[in-house]
């Protein structure tokens, strides 16, 4: 029986399709394994450049990707970094997460001893391009109002975008976004209140 | 039509271009054109996309019966794609913060599994790796030329942000008007589709007066 005959029965196209399935997964499966070393390595130094970028420098003389402490926070695990020099936790490092137009922002923050920010950096989102998006650093510097604000810097009822009669700034076209981070720095600062002594560790 | 390549470019980048002629892929143009720079990233991530996939479906056309042949092209696209998502997130690192966010729109653009039917499936390899490369060429340029509108009109810039993209040799392309606010209408949606609605209004208009140039240059020959 020749090709051509073959490919038009029935049998073929169940056997074809397994084929293909079983080509792709294999594929798949060879480049996850080919790519995940390196994907972990970028991410793990993008992860050490993002802390870096929160925190000021002179801050930590240790290895703070190292010095962590697992809370709980919403039922989800939160992992914190701490800054130390001499010994002292001097800031907190962490990641906070807000719903935003299109699924999670991811908010990196920096908040020192006192309660204060020291930086906000957002990590990862999927807002809209070119509206949404210049809540990253890179295109907007509005996510640097966050340094120095604190809960009581403004207080409580003006920690919102000015639409909301809060402080800080919205971009045109896109409320929704800046109004989560704003909500997910809040809901940091206020986390780290709760939680100041587990974090510190008993030198207060 | 198979071995004439000059022709499959014309068509590509202009007769039969994804955008402007077939209306295809219309998510990823209204969605990414919001800038001139997030058009030409998107539009570059697909033309490579586009040539890959219509090199692949090209060798295996014979092997394919048409019966399964649609599920096959979607697995074989949606593999590529997550493939060269994955390899660009692990070595091309800089440039996936960039592009990252299009990447994975690519697996459901339309004009991919288009090409893969209306052109691969019955070319040869050269013929069809040419076309998936004017298909990409004529994507791209019209998400650019829609980018470029709309980021004009609605935010006063040109290729904001294009040395993210390109890297910093090109910052001289970034521009932007001075004490112009813009026109969010022009970044919203319903700016998109005016913007390509008043673009497809304006090549009719050209090409129907090409035609009346053609037929004013034949009458005197008739008469």
């Amino acid at each position: 029986m020749n090709f051509e005959a073959f490919r038009e029965k029935m049998g073929y196209q169940p056997l074809l399709l397994g084929a293909f399935a079983l080509l792709a997964s294999g594929a798949l499966a060879w480049a996850s394994a080919a790519t995940g070393e390196a994907i972990a390595a970028a991410e793990a130094k993008d992860l050490r450049d993002s802390l870096s970028e929160v925190l000021p420098q002179g801050m930590a003389d240790n290895d703070f990707l190292t010095d962590t402490v697992d809370l709980e926070k919403g039922g989800k695990t939160v992992t914190i970094y701490r800054a130390r020099s001499g010994g002292e936790v001097r800031a907190a490092l962490f990641k906070v997460a807000e719903r935003g137009y299109a699924g999670d922002i991811q908010v990196l923050m920096a908040v020192d001893s006192d309660g204060r920010t020291l930086g906000v950096r957002v990590l990862k989102h999927s807002e809209t391009p070119g509206l949404g998006d210049k809540i990253e650093v890179k295109k907007d510097p509005w996510v640097k109002g966050f340094d120095g604000r604190s809960l009581g810097d403004p207080s409580p009822e003006k920690w919102a975008v000015k639409k909301d009669s809060g402080i800080f700034d919205q971009f045109a076209g896109a409320t929704i976004t800046p109004r989560a981070v704003v909500k997910a720095v809040k809901g940091g600062l206020e986390f780290y209140a709760e939680h100041r002594k587990e974090i510190l560790g008993g030198q207060l | 039509m198979s071995d004439n390549y000059g022709s499959i470019m014309k068509e590509g980048l202009w007769g039969q271009n994804v955008v402007f002629a077939q209306l295809l892929a219309m998510c990823p143009t209204m969605a990414v054109t919001t800038s001139g720079t997030n058009g030409l990233g998107m539009g570059l991530a697909t033309t490579a996309v586009l040539v890959v996939s219509n090199i692949l479906v090209s060798l295996i056309r014979h092997t394919v019966s048409s019966q399964v042949r649609i599920p096959v092209f979607v697995v074989l696209i949606a593999t590529l794609v997550t493939i060269v998502d994955m390899a660009m997130n692990a070595w091309l690192h800089d440039l996936y913060k960039v592009l990252g966010l299009f990447i994975a729109l690519i697996v459901v653009n339309c004009a991919i599994l288009g090409r893969a039917e209306a052109f691969a499936v019955k070319n040869g390899v050269v013929a069809s790796a040419v076309d998936g490369l004017a298909m990409g060429l004529g994507f791209t340029g019209a998400l650019t030329v829609i980018g470029l509108i709309r980021e004009f009109l609605g935010a006063g810039t040109l290729f904001a942000q294009a040395s993210n993209l390109l890297g910093p040799s090109f910052a001289f392309l970034e521009m932007k008007l001075p004490g112009y606010g813009g026109a969010l209408l022009m970044i919203l949606p319903p700016g998109g589709f005016a913007i390509l609605g008043f673009l497809l209004a304006g090549k009719r208009v050209m090409e129907r007066r090409l035609e009346q140039r053609a037929a004013a240059r034949a009458e005197p020959v008739a008469a």
